[in-house]
């Protein structure tokens, strides 16, 4: 990244340095030095701030939502900074365009992007605080600066030192260093980084502490609960509330732009509310079905025209091969099911407004905020809460619009809470994806051809559609459209189908997850049907892929492969790239006699790059391995009727702790730039575990989650 | 008017007797340590001791838990649970942390009851909390650290 950077630096009402580096394509107004000062304090645009007690503030600009961003973006500030971890206090940062994340053009976490897009960003913002307390220092004592040096939280000339916040009122007269006289440390002299360090979060979160947004209080808070329609698709007609308004503690029942609101004292009598509305509802299409769904994609994948998303070759080389395998695949629908329900608490008042909230895309929040009070941004403020998991559904807006129309249609602060059927049903959901493969072997048993058609519900279409190009939406093939192996020709085509119109959305790791899980199985079927070794055969086509090699090779060593497997027992692998990292993983299951699957251990490596916390890291490899085992084996939304069949975790179930496998993670040590580490190791865990699977029954699944094939 | 032993306090509260324990230990009293994540008895994460037995807050009528004492993850106390959450740290279990009160409550309830947990006990005591964020195996590394612990400070 070679992006113009602008240094800012200010002092604050209660006397903090605010420094910040901020990025170019700024409005003229904030970047014109004649804005007054008081705008830049109550609107920083900074992540350090220090004040006159040595109190070291970084504000972090992305959300926790388990990944451990807190502490690994506070350890890129400390590195440079010169500060260790236990010195500073972190806060999340309001909403504002200097905390855009430049890799997405908003200010939000997902895409696994905090670490990668802040890694130079973040360390030239301690670089300047540094450079600046540091001038400020040798200015005091009246000696060269370059004779002065930053030390835990001290500038340092000879016996003398004065702590940060000593140095706050001179520091803040200074001019913040040209841009180019910054200088960052070589990975050499890493204090911080790439060493485990401890989360800075874990206080609070052991304690009952930490703050959701599910938690937020606020004076003469109501608590509501919004009723949708049950079907995909319909909508409110009429509603009869008269029984509900003589409830005692209901306060207001309203219409929101999805359904109708009960607004009552506490949570509990906003739900009994909302069970004595008497609703009728339209729309929606009784035929709905994930059978029509499944039908509607395989017509749309049989039909020649589709975009290409990658070619290699010409396909048309191939029609002489000597053998052909043609398969399909299913991944399904799949909910998000954050642990936290969704929830958003807001204040609307004529001249201004509050959010607070559990949320992965503040400038989303913020939005919402404009569009729904009409009032101007600095008129509102977005205070971000932890997250109860995110995994993509936490960068939707539509819990956020349910808190502002309520609350500005009854005047009060309210929260809204979602219950878990409601967040089940209302998803937007990982889409289903069929698709049609063709592999094509020559006489030579040599694999000379690879076609896969890919039909599904397009993200892009209903998130973003700027971003669809010729009917091509990229989260659909990523995974595919990039497949690493060197094979003579391929042809990766995509036919864009939402049958019904089911809500779809970003889900960990989005269009790798299904992808993976149909390349890496095939490339496996492959190998079984030319007699290869899985690991082997990789080996072979991955010659010009180092990285993908080295993980794979790294994964297939840590195997005792001299351990014999009991009956009944297999290994599989896979490897898998995204997010700018690399994961290699090789799964033992064991089946049973009724066909149970039975993960025992996941190998996993990751190349993930310069790592910042390998503490992180190791925990979102456990982290993506145990959510996409979920969805591997229990998991998946089904359709019938037009409506949404699973409600709670007894029909959508997730893995449990006595049926963890043995995860043993092993981090490649690498000086290449970051990679992202919250998605990577999700792609690889189901073709892994489905060609374990075959190798112990050999049996092929083709269709997640795993009890759909009969194993018995 | 019920009244309602919260960790060690009485507290007065005006609520209906069917309303479940989880809501008036959220929105009446301020509780919110202890978390929604089903209201079906089937995650755990609204996990609290009644008597010091593990029960499931969402499913359980307020007016059952008159004359009893409420314990929640703000009110945990004593050796075990200071040992539980400092073991928790030590391993860096949570992640998104939203469960972690349940899990903490749970195996202060088991260690109470058996200071040598196997694996088998632990899955027994904890299957029925769910965590989405995948801590499982540094929920386990854990209890067994927080066990081996207690038994060490027991003995010497």
């Amino acid at each position: 990244m070679n992006r113009r950077q602008f240094l800012q630096m200010s002092l604050t009402v209660s006397g903090s340095l605010l420094i910040g580096v901020e990025l170019a394509a700024k409005t003229p107004e904030e970047t014109n030095l004649e804005t007054p000062l008081e705008k830049k304090i109550f609107n920083p645009n900074a992540w350090i701030r220090i004040d006159p007690t040595n109190k070291i503030t970084f504000l972090i600009d992305r959300s926790e939502m388990g990944q451990g961003v807190t502490t690994s973006l506070a350890m890129l500030i400390a590195e440079e900074m010169e500060v260790d971890l236990d010195q500073i206090t972190t806060e999340f940062a309001p909403a504002g365009d200097q905390y855009r994340n430049a890799l997405i053009g908003l200010q939000l976490t997902g895409g696994s992007t905090s670490v990668r897009e802040a890694w130079e960003k973040l360390r030239r913002a301690g670089a300047v605080a540094k450079m600046v307390l540091i001038e400020a220092a040798a200015q005091t004592w009246d000696v060269p600066k370059e004779e002065c040096r930053a030390h835990k939280g001290k500038v340092v000339h000879n016996e003398n030192s004065f702590a940060y916040g000593e140095l706050v009122a001179r520091a803040a007269k200074l001019s913040p260093p040209d841009p180019d006289s910054i200088s960052l440390k070589p990975a050499s002299e890493f204090r911080l980084i790439g060493k485990s360090a401890p989360r800075l979060d874990l206080h609070d979160k052991v304690t009952g502490k930490a703050l959701f947004g599910i938690d937020v209080k606020l004076p003469n808070l109501l608590i509501a609960s919004v009723l949708r329609a049950p079907m995909i698709g319909g909508k409110l007609k009429d509603v009869d509330d008269s029984a509900v308004r003589q409830m005692a503690g209901v306060r207001h029942v309203i219409k929101t732009s999805d359904g109708v609101a009960v607004v009552a004292d506490n949570f509990w009598l906003a739900q009994q509310g909302v069970k004595a509305l008497k609703v009728e509802w339209e729309g929606g299409d009784a035929r709905l079905s994930t059978e029509s769904i499944v039908d509607a994609l395989k017509e749309a994948a049989a039909r020649e025209k589709a975009v290409v998303a990658k070619q290699v070759g010409n396909l048309k080389n191939v029609r002489a091969a000597d053998k052909i395998l043609e398969v399909e695949y299913v991944a399904p629908f799949q909910a998000h099911a954050c642990m936290e329900p969704l929830n958003c608490t807001a204040d609307v008042k004529k001249d201004r407004c509050e959010v607070w909230v559990g949320t992965q895309n503040q400038s989303g929040a913020l939005q919402t905020a404009k569009e729904i009070t009409g009032l101007t941004v600095d008129a509102i403020k977005i205070h971000t809460t932890y997250l109860g998991g995110g995994f993509g559904r936490r960068g939707e807006r539509d819990f956020v619009r349910d808190a502002l129309e309520i609350s500005k249609a009854i005047d009060a602060p309210v929260k809204v809470i979602w219950t878990r059927e409601q967040d089940m049903q209302h998803d937007f959901y990982r889409p289903i994806s069929y698709q049609k493969l063709r592999a094509f072997i020559n006489k030579d048993n040599e694999l000379i051809g690879w076609q896969q058609r890919i039909a599904s519900p397009s993200i892009m279409a209903r998130a973003m559609p700027d971003r669809l190009k010729d009917g091509l939406d990229h989260s659909s093939v990523e995974g595919a459209a990039d497949l690493p192996y060197d094979i003579q020709n391929i042809s990766v085509e995509y036919a864009l189908k939402n049958p019904g119109n089911v809500p779809v959305g970003f889900w960990r790791s989005v269009g790798h997850s299904q992808n993976a899980f149909v390349t890496e199985s095939f490339i496996d079927e492959i190998a079984v049907a030319t007699r290869q070794n899985p690991v082997e055969f990789r080996q072979q086509l991955l010659k010009n892929h180092p990285r993908h090699l080295g993980v794979l090779m790294l994964a297939a060593e840590k195997v005792d492969w001299e351990q014999t497997l009991e009956q009944g027992e297999g290994r599989g692998v896979a490897v898998h790239h995204c997010f700018g990292s690399y994961c290699a993983q090789i799964a033992e299951v064991a089946v049973d006699k009724n066909g149970n699957v039975r993960v025992k251990k996941v190998i996993c490596a990751i190349d993930c790059g310069q790592t910042v916390n390998p503490n992180t890291i190791e925990a979102q490899m456990h982290s993506a391995i145990v959510y996409g085992l979920t969805a591997t084996l229990h998991s998946s939304i089904s359709i019938k009727n037009g409506t949404i069949q699973q409600s709670n975790f007894d029909t959508f179930p997730i893995l449990k702790i006595n049926e963890m496998p043995i995860i043993e993670v092993y981090i490649v040590q690498s000086e290449e730039a970051p990679g992202g580490v919250g998605e990577p190791a999700l792609p690889p865990i189901a073709p892994a575990v489905a060609n374990a699977v075959f190798a112990a029954t050999g049996k092929r699944i083709r269709h997640l989650p795993i009890h759909h094939t009969d194993l018995a | 008017m019920l009244t309602l032993n919260i960790n060690g306090n009485a507290h007065e509260v005006d609520v209906p007797n069917d309303m479940p324990l989880l809501w008036v230990l959220r929105d009446v009293v301020g509780l919110t340590g202890t978390k929604y994540g089903c209201g079906s008895a089937l995650c755990g994460a609204c996990s609290v001791l009644i008597d010091n037995q593990p029960a499931r807050a969402c499913v359980l009528p307020v007016s059952e838990t008159v004359g009893k004492s409420i314990t929640t993850i703000e009110g945990l106390h004593g050796a075990i649970a200071e040992t539980v959450q400092q073991a928790w740290i030590n391993e860096q279990v949570p992640q998104c942390g939203y469960c972690q009160s349940g899990q903490i409550v749970n195996t202060v309830a088991l260690l109470a009851q058996n200071n040598s947990p196997t694996d088998q006990d632990i899955d027994t005591a904890l299957s029925g909390n769910l965590c989405r964020c995948g801590t499982y195996q540094r929920v386990r590394a854990a209890v067994h650290a927080a066990a081996a612990k207690l038994n060490k400070g027991a003995t010497s």
